[in-house]
């Protein structure tokens, strides 16, 4: 099944690592078959500069399924490219033109540092789970009961929908503050719905924004950028919750 | 009488590990803060053994080759976990899913593996709900089940489908707790590229930071290698692209035992190639089956027709359509096991009747639930003489319901819409049942050095049953290894901090330098890709989801002038002290071509079909099984754990007789 044999433009960008000064470089690829995905068109292009003797470009991915949120890429503007409800890595060509110019860039953001070429340090989302995103429990053999707790299938979806998030961090990238409050906001969500999260409630908001903040991502700001690009379609109103979580927390 | 020590407790099968735990040794907690413990690997095993440990007070540091724990590959399963709690009331039980888990891998698992796994299945699930995983509930509030290929029960828990997804993220929590408390050391973006044994004992790992470059040396008490399956040696499966063998294989190397390679669990439900381009290959559930009806055109005239896209599936006629599965196995249908399922297709696309251009596809048509479903919501609405319009519609409704994820997934990719038209599905590599042998404590060959998850061999048999993958790798995460580990470490509490200066490190670091320089070196023409693309290829043609023993042997052979031909000619561009996704590859595909040629070796001694291997030269060859798999219980009941020699073809073969005292040997009839 070969596809219609686009040729692209692309421009992309290059960086030795963290502390050298980056830039756009362009390149050539050609025949590109509509039923590719981005990242084999990546691929494409990797081989060719192999072949000529120059390096390939670096880019995170691994899955290629849409779910362990490595890939990223900033394309034509955008996190994870035109498409919507997608990841990168599953982002087809089909979704571009023969002779099309295409920008490709890391996530940029000052808590996410280039590592090299598109790759970008994300050990700062880590930080921010270590913090509180979790629940305080052992393993032991002698839990309670799964069904002792019946929990509302309602409050049960709900959480599930905040759960989703991949940790992409492309909420980040697409935020004009750099804002990692839907990030946040997920996971303080998935567990202020449960019944299992509410011990630790207020210590788990309070402390993961605070390291939130002391990772240096920005504020938010209301403009929904980063709903309208998860991947994972993760709702503002997590956000809403967080900040009633926090305001909870914080008349205690 | 075997060099191999199962270590299986004595007495009836159904006591053995309760009274097995209460006499292993202990380590008193003020001794686990002396001891480290290394875990390699960060899924749904190496995740939930690092935070478990940890927990207990040992210190652990946990490596992975991706940015963070959550990134490992359990994150992809989609189906669900068994576990035996019978919270449905449909007759479930320890005992049942003991016997479903080793019918279905062919009699060929250790059964006090197995039943140990169905004992703590029901922890695992009341562990993860304390953790706060989702899962999903009905509208009482309890827990939801839904019945998976196989078995008669619904014993499935699931959230969406993303049960991976939810169940490592929260073993992913547990060991962030352990990561802020200091007790778990996390080294992201580390790669372990060897084990370092000192005097006969594991006591550590080299490892390269992919970010720097820079080789380190780190040692433990103990070494634990939860690194997953070797699916990528067929270059095209459904792992993520960096899912490797690579401590699985150097651990070989040093001594541990490599058991059952060729059991392979090849998905029949998974999107078909598109060009030569392709990188892997994305599994549609197995949940579809219950729904879908697979079926390639009657006339071979048709499927010409179809493959030069002259004909449209929808165009051909009830009667011109082969339901061959239907035809074939009219009890189970389109439900029978994986590995019938994807040689049936196999079979007619071998024959001329593949579906699209490159001949390797068969539909999985929707039509006709669509039809069925259409028609039980007219009356369920009470619509009198609904037009074939408003049947489809209300049809469509339900099916989206139930797979609109799944259908949005295979548009995504395909670019076709298949509630009009039928999907295209074709087999594809999914999961390993081989991998390192492990006693019942699920030590190695190797003192102190341990294998848990897919990584080991022990718990599928010869092919795994859905939902039971994420079972096994939070049963040895969380419940089975942090005991058995104690036995062996309440004997090192004397022992001190091992020492990285020592020469077994220096020389293990040393080995790895030089790989390193030699393929930064090398000068070749030829990229990794390129040597991995052509090994995937004579894995697939001929120890794929059929093989004889002329293939086999040619097998081995070709692997082997592969590999020669990548040591001379194979090119890594960059250097070596940087962030090098080339060089990353070209250590894991030089392991890979030396695990293809003992994975072929395996097929070849194994003379007969069983689950996932299926020899053409053994199958039945007469009456109502006529064509089907024949097991070989007289000659073949054992475990083929291989020792490593040198070069892959002079490994020498082990066996660990497996004894079946609490279920009958039977032959699987689907018909």
């Amino acid at each position: 099944m070969s596809g219609k044999g686009m040729n692209l433009t692309l421009k992309i960008w290059r960086q030795k690592d963290a502390q050298s000064k980056g830039k756009m470089e362009t390149y050539n690829v050609t025949d590109i078959s509509e039923h590719m995905s981005f990242l084999e068109m990546m691929d494409v292009l990797n081989e060719q500069l192999i072949a000529s003797g120059d390096e390939p470009v670096a880019f995170d991915h691994d899955c290629r399924e849409g779910i362990c949120g490595m890939c990223s890429l900033y394309i034509n503007g955008e996190a994870h490219g035109p498409d919507r409800g997608i990841t990168t890595c599953q982002l087809h060509m089909r979704m571009f033109n023969d002779g099309d110019t295409i920008y490709i860039e890391p996530w940029r953001a000052a808590a996410f540092p280039v590592i090299k070429d598109l790759v970008v340090d994300r050990t700062s989302f880590e930080r921010i789970q270590q913090a509180g995103g979790y629940i305080s429990v052992n393993t032991s053999g002698n839990t309670q009961d799964a069904n002792a707790l019946p929990i509302s299938k309602h409050a049960a979806d709900e959480a599930m929908d905040a759960a989703t998030c991949i940790g992409c961090g492309a909420c980040v990238a697409t935020c004009k503050n750099s804002s990692a409050m839907l990030f946040v906001g997920a996971k303080v969500s998935q567990y202020a719905l449960l019944p299992q999260g509410q011990v630790e409630a207020a210590d788990r908001v309070k402390n993961m924004v605070a390291q939130m903040d002391l990772e240096g991502f920005g504020n938010c700001t209301n403009t929904g950028a980063c709903e309208i690009e998860c991947p994972k379609g993760i709702s503002l109103e997590n956000i809403a919750r967080m900040n009633r979580e926090l305001m909870k927390a914080s008349i205690k | 009488m075997s060099v191999l020590d199962s270590k299986v407790p004595k007495g009836p099968i159904k006591d053995k590990w309760t009274t097995y735990k209460d006499k292993i040794d202990l380590v008193n907690p003020a001794n686990k803060r002396n001891i480290d413990v290394i875990v390699v690997g960060t899924g749904l095993a190496g995740g939930s053994a690092a935070a478990t440990l940890a927990e207990l007070g040992y210190n652990v540091k946990a490596f992975a080759y991706q940015d963070s724990p959550r990134r490992a590959h359990s994150i992809a399963a989609q189906g669900g976990i068994n576990a035996a709690k019978n919270y449905m009331g449909d007759g479930d039980s320890t005992y049942r899913l003991f016997y479903d888990t080793v019918k279905g891998g062919d009699y060929r698992s250790r059964e006090a593996n197995v039943h140990r796994l169905a004992e703590v299945s029901g922890n695992i699930i009341d562990q993860c709900v304390a953790q706060g995983v989702p899962f999903a509930r009905d509208y009482g509030g309890l827990l939801d089940n839904r019945s998976f290929g196989g078995v008669l029960v619904s014993r499935t828990f699931y959230a969406k489908g993303q049960t991976g997804q939810q169940l490592l993220l929260g073993a992913y929590s547990a060991m962030n707790r352990q990561i802020a408390r200091g007790k778990i050391q996390m080294y992201n973006r580390h790669e372990m590229l060897d084990v370092v044994v000192v005097d006969g004992k594991a006591r550590g790992i080299i490892t390269r930071n992919l970010i720097t470059g820079e080789i380190e040396r780190h040692s433990a008490h103990a070494v634990v290698i939860g690194s997953g399956g070797y699916g990528n040696v067929y270059f095209l499966s459904t792992n993520a692209m960096g899912s490797n063998a690579t401590a699985a294989w150097k651990i070989h190397k040093k001594g541990a035992f490599f058991a059952n390679p060729c059991y392979t669990q090849i998905h029949p439900t998974c999107i078909p190639r598109s060009g030569d381009y392709q990188s892997k290959l994305t599994l549609m559930s197995e949940s579809l089956r219950n729904d879908g009806r697979i079926w390639v055109p009657k006339n071979i005239e048709d499927a010409k027709a179809i493959q030069q896209g002259k004909l449209k599936p929808t165009d051909l006629a009830e009667e011109d359509r082969d339901y061959y599965l239907e035809r074939r196995y009219p009890a189970f249908g389109n439900l029978v096991p994986r590995d019938v399922a994807s040689r049936a297709a196999k079979e007619r696309c071998d024959a001329g009747y593949g579906v699209n251009a490159t001949g390797e596809a068969v539909y999985l048509d929707f039509a006709a639930a669509i039809e069925r479903y259409g028609k039980e919501q007219a009356k369920i609405q009470g619509i009198d003489n609904p037009s074939a319009d408003k049947v489809y519609d209300l049809g469509q409704a339900i099916v989206e319901a139930k797979y609109g994820n799944l259908f949005q997934m295979y548009e995504k990719i395909v670019d076709e819409n298949p509630y009009k038209t039928p999907m295209m599905i074709y087999p594809a590599t999914h999961y390993t049942m081989g991998g390192v042998w492990v006693d019942y404590n699920l030590m190695t060959t190797v003192p102190g050095l341990y294998c848990i998850g897919e990584a080991n061999f022990s718990d599928h048999g010869a092919n795994r049953l859905g939902a039971s993958a994420l079972m096994q790798g939070l049963a040895d995460g969380y419940f089975v290894l942090p005991y058995t580990i104690g036995d062996y470490l309440s004997d090192e509490i004397r022992t001190g901090a091992i020492p990285t200066d020592t020469p077994e490190f220096e020389e293990a670091e040393k080995a790895v330098k030089s790989q390193i320089d030699f393929f930064m070196n090398n000068n070749g023409t030829k990229s990794v890709d390129h040597f991995h693309k052509r090994l995937g290829k004579v894995m697939w043609d001929k120890v794929g989801m059929a093989r004889n023993e002329k293939g086999l042997k040619e097998a081995m052979a070709e692997i082997k002038a592969i590999r020669e031909e990548f040591w001379k000619d194979v090119k890594v561009p960059g250097i070596a002290n940087e962030m090098n996704p080339e060089l990353e590859k070209a250590g894991r595909v030089a392991d890979f071509l030396e695990l293809g040629e003992l994975f072929a070796k395996d097929a070849l001694m194994r003379e007969e079909s069983c689950g996932g291997h299926f020899r053409e030269e053994s199958v039945e060859e007469s009456g109502e099984q006529k064509g089907e798999a024949k097991r070989n219980d007289k000659d073949f009941a054992f475990v083929a754990a291989w020792e490593f020699k040198g070069e892959p073809a002079d490994a020498v073969l082990h066996k660990e007789e497996l004894e079946f005292k609490d279920i009958e040997l039977k032959q699987r009839s689907y018909k």
